[in-house]
């Protein structure tokens, strides 16, 4: 009797044991389910929002690119035909767009067109110099507020006095689009250009170079020294109470705000050094502080890692500590090391408030060609143009962040590959 | 007989302050293999490791007395391990082969001791190596393969061809063939007869067979002291120690 009320006990318990089990999985399975679907809504509103940045509109304009107006000669050199006097053709060309265009509608016609079309006009002109006293139909960079209509971010519906094209603009753009004088292309300007004002020729060139150098900088200055750090206290410094205060700390010093290290940098870098202000040197120096504790840790968890029988084998073969640790125990700990490095470069492009600290967010209109020169970053090129009250930039720092996304995977991937690649199996 | 090649004195070996060894004095002969014998955690391994100073990796271990390889004294702070350690070889209880190539593994020693001038003598040196560890006919024509992806016989023959390789004159084995199968082991066991011949060997073994088998001289350690040493054949047979006795004939350890 006893025996069998026993069994029953233990079956119901069995029971209620297996539903925890699959309770469990449940949950599991709905906590990944609900980070996944997070994930794509957030994917889904970035690619949304920017995939049309990649896209930009042009207009076809017919160019007179007549002598007396250029003030140029069929025989004219290079630097003279440099100071051409491209604007006024422009002007001509604008005048005539339409035909009999009245004084005020002129104004209204210019402002289709972007800054940017003296600039491509004058380049038309010096790949083709030939075409001097012909008509050319180029095709040119419309205006942000005609992109931003015909892609169909800026509404038509509101009112008059808050649209960015009045009605007279708007009738002249339908014209265009009725007469096939308007199309959309690849937006080439977005990935060679550097920030504008003017958002149909603003681009992420000048901060993806200016976050390339800031990551190199960061790279050099780290490496070295998170390898050289990890390696002394891993492997040669005596276990005492200093060298355990160093390690406390180093773990300390990586849960450090990140706005700190760009404080930092302002007072010490910019202030005592007079390091110039804005550049990727600065930059890379403080985010390099930022990340050298996360490859110290990487890079020790590697050095722990590797077997101590190869070091014993070393050594019982005579070679020095240096040779051991040099030659057999620092090679099998780099992919480790690696990985842990693109992590922290990970972190480290990402990072926007200690750039803004040390003046990375300047407006910086050219691309950057040096580490010493002034450049923007990525992330803090997203924030100034989410801050911009024009429609235009809006797709842009959407698009922006597809970039450093993009280059955040391919980092990743790289650490990814790096691990499988050189995983070794004792 | 023959010369001492390493005479121990007093050995004290302490781990932080629990003490593992209590005064041991020996006296190992050249050309000879003795076999250290004893339960597992009774210092043979310690002892096998005082003599190429293998126990410096252990911050906490403290040695004391005097060990003399060739009339030299080696424990003290002048000591130059590392030409030490170019005079004695040691192969461990689990083969470690280097993650790189077979001549990799081999040709390191001779490369950073710089015994060879040229890629000519480096490759002989290689192969004679291999060849004396029984190894060459079976990775002669793989040896750019790496040694990790040897049977485990071979990867402690390519760990004996190691450290062969930068000439020692004594060669300390600690378990050799303890992850080994039977018939990897006695391949082990005859290559040890053999390098009886040119090297002085100190085999720490858990295998009474095997001591019995490869050794001329045993030693047999308890509870970190010394309780008899002398001919194999001797402790194996009529041992002066009733410990000795109980040991060998498996009434403990």
């Amino acid at each position: 009797m006893n025996n069998s009320v026993a069994k029953e006990k233990i079956v119901s318990l069995r029971k209620k044991r297996s539903l925890e089990d699959m309770r469990f999985k449940y949950y599991g399975f709905t906590a990944m389910c609900l980070s996944l679907v997070v994930l794509v809504f957030l994917l889904y509103t970035i690619f949304s929002k920017g995939y049309t940045a990649f896209q930009k509109t042009i207009v076809l304009l017919e160019v007179d690119y007549n002598q007396e107006v250029l003030k140029l000669t069929p025989d004219s050199s290079d630097e003279e035909m440099e100071k051409g006097k491209f604007f006024r053709v422009k002007k001509q060309a604008i005048e005539n767009f339409f035909p009999d265009l009245s004084k005020s509608d002129i104004k209204l016609v210019k402002k289709l067109f972007s800054i940017n079309v003296d600039n491509e006009i004058k380049d038309y002109f010096l790949d083709n110099p030939e075409v001097i006293n012909t008509k050319q139909q180029i095709w040119v960079t419309a205006h942000s507020d005609v992109d931003q209509l015909l892609k169909g971010n800026s509404r038509r519906d509101v009112p008059e006095d808050r649209r960015k094209l009045n009605d007279i603009q708007l009738s002249y753009v339908d014209q265009l689009v009725e007469e096939n004088r308007v199309k959309q292309v690849f937006n080439n300007f977005f990935f060679t250009k550097a920030d504008s004002r003017h958002p149909e020729i603003a681009g992420v060139a000048g901060s993806f170079m200016g976050s390339l150098f800031t990551l190199f900088t960061v790279f050099i200055l780290s490496f070295p020294i998170a390898i050289g750090a990890s390696v002394y206290l891993e492997e040669f410094a005596p276990k005492n109470r200093i060298t355990e205060l160093i390690e406390v700390n180093i773990s300390n010093l990586a849960a450090v705000p990140s706005i700190v290290f760009g404080l930092l940098g302002l007072g010490v870098l910019l202030n005592v050094f007079g390091l110039p202000r804005s550049t990727p040197l600065v930059g890379g120096s403080v985010l390099a502080l930022m990340t050298l504790p996360t490859i110290i840790i990487a890079c020790r968890a590697s050095l722990k890692a590797v077997p101590p029988s190869i070091k014993e084998g070393a050594l019982a073969v005579g070679a020095t500590k240096t040779q051991a640790v040099f030659h057999h125990v620092v090679p099998l700990a780099l992919p480790g090391t690696l990985t842990g490095t693109i992590i922290g470069l990970a972190q480290a492009l990402g990072e926007t408030a200690p750039l803004i600290m040390i003046g990375m967010i300047a407006f910086i209109p050219n691309i950057p060609t040096g580490l010493t020169e002034p450049s923007a970053a990525l992330p803090v090129q997203i924030y100034l143009w989410v801050e911009s009250a024009e429609r235009g930039f809006q797709e842009k720092s959407a698009a922006a962040i597809m970039v450093i996304l993009i280059f955040l995977f391919m980092m990743n991937a790289i650490a990814v590959f790096l691990r499988n690649r050189f995983e070794r199996k004792w | 007989m023959s010369n001492s090649k390493i005479l121990a004195n007093g050995v004290d070996v302490y781990y932080g302050s629990k003490q593992a060894l209590f005064g041991i004095s020996m006296d190992i002969k050249e050309k000879e293999v003795t076999a250290l014998i004893g339960p597992s955690g009774c210092g043979k391994s310690t002892f096998l490791r005082c003599i190429n100073r293998m126990n410096d990796l252990i911050e906490i271990c403290k040695v004391s007395g005097s060990i003399k390889v060739d009339n030299e004294e080696i424990i003290s702070s002048s000591t130059d391990v590392v030409s030490l350690r170019s005079k004695i070889g040691m192969v461990f209880q689990k083969p470690n082969p280097f993650p790189k190539s077979i001549f990799d593994n081999v040709a390191y020693g001779p490369t950073i001791h710089g015994l060879v001038e040229s890629k000519n003598d480096l490759e002989e040196i290689v192969h004679s190596s291999l060849k004396k560890a029984g190894l060459f006919n079976e990775v002669k024509d793989r040896l750019n393969e790496p040694g990790t992806s040897l049977s485990g016989g071979q990867q402690q023959r390519l760990c004996i061809a190691r450290a062969i390789a930068v000439n020692p004159e004594i060669i300390l084995m600690d378990e050799p063939c303890s992850a080994l199968d039977p018939i990897a082991t006695a391949i082990i066991e005859e290559l040890i007869d053999e390098l009886r011949l040119n090297y002085t060997i100190v085999i720490v073994t858990h295998s009474m067979q095997q001591a019995a088998r490869v050794s001329q001289k045993t030693s047999f350690f308890h509870l970190g002291e010394l309780i008899e040493t002398g001919d194999t054949k001797k402790i194996f047979t009529n041992p002066d120690n009733s410990k000795t006795q109980d040991y060998i004939t498996g009434r403990f350890g």
